[in-house]
């Protein structure tokens, strides 16, 4: 199955990814009414310090502990996307506290908000992965 | 294979969801007292709090016993397990043989003598849909309630119903909050937070006697009421296990596949005792997460699988009022208090090298990275501590595990 990978080495730092994710999961149409004056919400985050730089986000696991664990059966993998149904999600935040890559964050609706492979949104492809100007991040089978 | 559940939980859910993906053919029945659609126990707050309704409590939709052809027998209780026969009766006078068997049958309040009770007109537990519901009835603006025991129970059913009733009043033994999963530092802020939201408090103290429309408490105090919840703690439900010849210490003992030591038959969650993989001492751990992946290692132990779950730790994600808290591990070794501020209270337990516990409050980003140092008891010395501290960061790992974790499928 096609997952997002890092190539930690060709990552600039550019945060680009950042603004990508909460574009395409804004709903709006265009780029500059979604971000223009508003908090950045990326369900993709980027780590740095000094000349180390990569994006983080949802790995997608065969072995999914955030599911599992899930209090409400909010999260279920569908079509191997592991999927949050936000209507159900209270917000208990049980998920944070089982993913061992820190990839799943509250929303400032008060539930949670993963990568979900933009397969929830319009794009249908990872718009982060588009967004990347140096390859640094792959949509990609491994 | 004939496999036989008897539950309707996390455990329970689990068990299914591991069997039927190594056995499509088998036959499933599930037994469960309570005549529901598998639902998630820990949401009955959000219930009265509103912020949820029956219909989205459910655990797994509608359609699950049909998709995964279970045969659901609900509002059914099991009275007996023939062992030696392999079969369980029920209270509608049925009997179904197995041949593998998963006692998931969770927990029930546990009550202490307290003198006067049977006078409390309207007193209640908090643990199930039902307890719930029957909570709900009794609620209204003139009505005072009091709620003995401020654990996670206590707590979550004082935020749920707050905003429904006149005052809610808790009282504990214990000398603070969440006695389990706070230290005596951490747990006044949390209790801060609550009585600024309106709950009030009286701990280290207990009731001795109810009086018409009045608890009188072990430290003198009178504290009026209308409502009880009755929230001290739970108790494993072992009665089945026990009558069958499985071993039971607290909870009915498990090993790692969840087998019991009766052949072929397996129990998870509540009701169980397990090894916790931050201290190596086994206990009970009433947790959801806990349930489910014994419950899965049940049914893939089931179907010839020896994969079975042995990382078990107290680990609680909790909220109350918009304040966040996540708990993990035990609080043993060398306590590292990383930030004490208005906003975030974070620290961090430190054993043999390794992080055993952490407890955060208010900003609790991330917090899985530190989880999962505990569960696979990571040797800090492999990766920055320092930095690791401060933030639970990739960045702290070798560029190795990096790449293990980012650049490879898993």
């Amino acid at each position: 199955m096609k997952r997002i990978y890092v190539n930690e080495d060709w990552c600039l730092g550019c945060h680009l990814c950042e603004y990508y994710c909460t574009f395409a999961n804004s709903g709006l149409e265009s780029m500059a009414y979604a971000l223009k004056g508003k908090p950045l919400s990326p369900r993709i985050q980027v780590e740095e310090e000094g000349e180390i730089h990569f994006a983080v986000s949802c790995r997608h696991c065969d072995n999914p502990v955030c599911v599992k664990s899930c209090i409400t059966g909010a999260l279920s993998v569908e079509d191997n996307v592991i999927h949050c149904d936000t209507n159900k999600c209270v917000g208990c935040y049980t998920c944070i506290m089982a993913c061992p890559y820190g990839c799943i964050m509250p929303a400032t609706s008060g539930v949670i908000q993963k990568c979900e492979l933009c397969t929830n949104n319009a794009h249908q492809k990872p718009l982060c992965v588009q967004g990347c100007p140096n390859e640094a991040i792959v949509f990609e089978e491994r | 294979m004939n496999y036989v559940i008897i539950g309707n939980s996390a455990a329970a859910i689990g068990c299914v969801e591991a069997l039927r993906s190594s056995d499509p053919a088998g036959i499933i029945t599930l037994i469960s007292s309570e005549p529901h659609h598998t639902y998630s126990r820990p949401l009955i707050s959000y219930l009265l709090q509103g912020k949820t309704d029956e219909e989205r409590m459910k655990y797994r939709p509608d359609d699950f016993y049909q998709t995964n052809h279970v045969c659901a027998k609900l509002g059914c209780t099991v009275t007996k397990i023939d062992a030696k026969n392999q079969k369980v009766m029920t209270d509608s006078g049925e009997t179904i043989a197995y041949s593998k068997l998963l006692i998931a049958t969770g927990s029930r309040p546990f009550v202490p003598p307290m003198e006067g009770l049977e006078t409390v007109k309207k007193q209640f537990h908090f643990m199930t849909l039902d307890d719930a519901k029957a909570l709900e009835k009794a609620l209204g603006p003139d009505q005072k309630v009091l709620i003995v025991g401020a654990g996670l129970i206590g707590l979550k059913c004082a935020e749920g119903i707050l905003h429904r009733v006149q005052s809610v009043h808790v009282v504990d033994l214990a000398d603070r909050i969440l006695p389990s999963i706070l230290d005596a530092e951490a747990a006044p802020r949390v209790q801060k937070h609550l009585e600024e939201a309106g709950v009030s408090f009286t701990l280290g103290a207990s009731v001795k006697k109810f009086k018409a429309n009045e608890a009188h408490l072990t430290n003198g105090e009178k504290v009026p009421f209308d409502i009880v919840v009755l929230a001290v703690g739970v108790r494993p439900n072992v009665e089945l296990a026990k009558e069958a010849g499985c071993a039971v210490g607290r909870g009915i003992v498990v090993d790692e596949n969840s087998k019991t030591t009766v052949a072929n038959i397996y129990a998870a969650g509540d009701c169980t005792e397990t090894v916790n993989a931050a201290t190596g001492k086994t206990q009970v751990m009433a947790l959801l997460p806990n349930a489910y992946l014994q419950g899965e290692a049940a049914g893939r132990a089931m179907t010839g699988g020896r994969d079975g779950f042995s990382t078990a730790i107290p680990e609680n994600a909790i909220g109350f009022f918009g304040l966040h808290l996540i708990t993990a591990g035990n609080y043993e070794g060398e306590a590292d208090l990383v930030e004490d501020t208005e906003t975030c209270y974070k620290k961090l337990f430190v054993k043999d090298g390794r992080l055993v516990g952490y407890m955060l409050i208010g900003d609790v980003h991330r917090a899985g990275i530190y989880t999962d140092l505990i569960r696979k008891k990571t040797p800090l010395a492999s990766l920055d501590y320092d930095m690791l501290r401060k933030e639970p960061q990739l960045l702290a790992f070798s560029r190795t595990a990096r790449d293990a974790m980012l650049a490879k499928s898993h």
